[in-house]
């Protein structure tokens, strides 16, 4: 299959020249390991036990030092739990020290009062800490049972460092729509900055997305509370989709994927968008001849991704300038066609979309998890599995011991 | 007119030290590595003057040197003055 590259006109909109891609991304993902402490019941990687193909000390800084020649300024590192990789503080030292600042994603668990001193006196590093839920019962439900105090007390930590500008981050689901302003409170209360973003049925998230994601009286009160908060709160510009609503929101209505965007996993594979794990989005692997360059740059996938949409159902829809079809893996994951609506299309062209699905149609699954296969610590309840002690002496102190 | 506000258009800019531009198919990409601020550089001719700031004895000198015509003159103008807001251009002294 050959791509055939459309013409990228002069002038006009930035979000028309990003349809055709950009020489690097702006916003790159780089996932350091698979292994994960928690089993959240969302993840949308199926993080949970390390690959042992993951990227090597050197290989990640070979890297890093690719990243610095082609002057991507910036990557936002998760996982799996980066942390936990033991050579994530020279890592992350190694890349501010080429040009390459990060933010990473962490659920907390290493950022003591030693670490949070650490990256207090580190300039050109951004902490984000995972939280989905404002209280203990909804956070733990998908996250784990005491991952709500492991995150309070990473924030209290870095609050009490003087770390500047420390991200709360927020996966908005049905159970947690109805508690935005308590976030901000939370968030204020430890002087840092709230980050909401869009749930997909991505990983484990295909799992729980009929239970979990928003319904569309939630959408509505989500999009009038952005108009309202949303010079206040980052987003990732992921809730584009709402943009149909009405007035645009703030920062970039468009699929990235590919073009601005896009997602080096652990083992070095290059994916069109931390969302899209899946062959079919699939660019290449960096490990290969020409490194990451070669794929950001020549993949036949991303060379298709770089062309506007100009077919397809959404086309004809009066607010398709707004929302310009939605999230690509959303629609992918839930089984429906990529130039057709979003499943949550705020318009409800969504629903329809998903009703309209052949009976006995199987949504599309990644050959890729690495979800843990035993029971974990703490492990979330949401799907209704018993829980299991934090220590197997927090309930009583012969719980679960052998008396026979 | 509130555009030029922070902006003299008779004053030695450049630059700024902590940015750096990525040259991308429409223009540049601009980052400031100390207030993590991206902006875009939205035709080449805009990143021509603005790397050519230095070298001129004010920005309105520098536009003419780039054979900016005076139609053209007020966009240019306010997206220099758009980027001096964002620092991304500072006055030299």
């Amino acid at each position: 299959m050959t791509a055939v590259i459309p013409q990228r006109p002069v002038g006009g909109r930035l979000v028309d020249q990003f349809e055709y891609g950009l020489d690097a991304p702006i916003c790159l993902t780089w996932e350091l390991t698979y292994a994960c402490n928690l089993a959240c019941v969302h993840c949308l990687s199926s993080s949970g036990r390390r690959d042992p193909r993951e990227l090597s000390t050197a290989e990640a800084e070979s890297v890093i030092d690719e990243l610095q020649r082609m002057q991507v300024f910036y990557v936002n590192v998760g996982g799996g739990e980066p942390t936990v990789r033991p050579d994530f503080w020279h890592l992350l030292d190694y890349a501010i020290g080429h040009d390459v600042g990060v933010k990473f994603s962490t659920n907390g668990i290493k950022l003591d009062r030693a670490r949070a001193q650490q990256l207090a006196r580190t300039d050109y590093v951004d902490v984000q800490i995972s939280l989905d839920g404002a209280t203990p019962e909804v956070n733990d439900a998908v996250r784990g049972t005491g991952s709500f105090a492991t995150a309070t007390r990473a924030l209290e930590n870095l609050a009490e460092a003087g770390m500047r500008d420390v991200k709360v981050s927020v996966v908005v689901t049905r159970e947690n729509a109805g508690q935005l302003d308590e976030f901000k409170a939370l968030t204020d209360r430890y002087g840092a900055q709230l980050r909401i973003t869009r749930f997909r049925p991505s990983g484990r998230g295909a799992d729980v997305w009929d239970r979990l994601h928003p319904t569309q009286q939630q959408q509505r009160e989500l999009y009038a509370w952005l108009l309202a908060n949303g010079d206040r709160v980052l987003t990732g510009d992921s809730f584009f989709h709402l943009s149909a609503l009405g007035e645009a929101l703030p920062g970039l209505n468009l699929c990235g994927a590919g073009r601005v965007v896009c997602l080096i996993d652990p083992v070095g594979d290059v994916y069109a968008c931390p969302f899209a794990i899946h062959e079919n989005f699939l660019a290449g692997n960096l490990r290969d001849v020409g490194g990451f360059q070669r794929v950001w740059q020549q993949s036949e996938l991303f060379a298709e991704l770089r062309s506007p949409q100009t077919g397809g159902a959404c086309t004809k829809c009066a607010h398709f300038d707004a929302c310009r079809g939605g999230c690509m893996a959303a629609k992918f994951f839930t089984g429906l066609p990529l130039d057709g609506p979003d499943p949550e299309c705020v318009q409800g062209y969504g629903e329809t979309a998903l009703a309209a699905r052949d009976v006995g149609l199987a949504t599309p699954r990644s050959s890729v998890d690495h979800s843990h296969k035993g029971p974990v610590r703490g492990q979330p309840t949401l799907l209704g599995l018993p829980a299991m002690p934090v220590k197997i002496c927090d309930e009583s102190p012969l719980a679960g011991l052998d008396r026979g | 007119m509130t555009i030029s506000v922070g902006f003299d258009v008779d004053l030695p800019w450049q630059k700024a030290g902590s940015v750096a531009l990525r040259p991308e198919p429409f223009g540049a990409l601009a980052y400031h590595f100390g207030n993590r601020k991206l902006s875009f550089l939205k035709s080449r001719p805009l990143v021509a003057v603005v790397e050519a700031l230095a070298e001129h004895p004010s920005a309105a000198a520098t536009l003419t040197a780039c054979g900016v015509t005076d139609a053209q003159r007020p966009a240019y103008v306010k997206a220099l003055a758009d980027l001096a807001r964002s620092q991304m251009i500072e006055v030299r002294t």
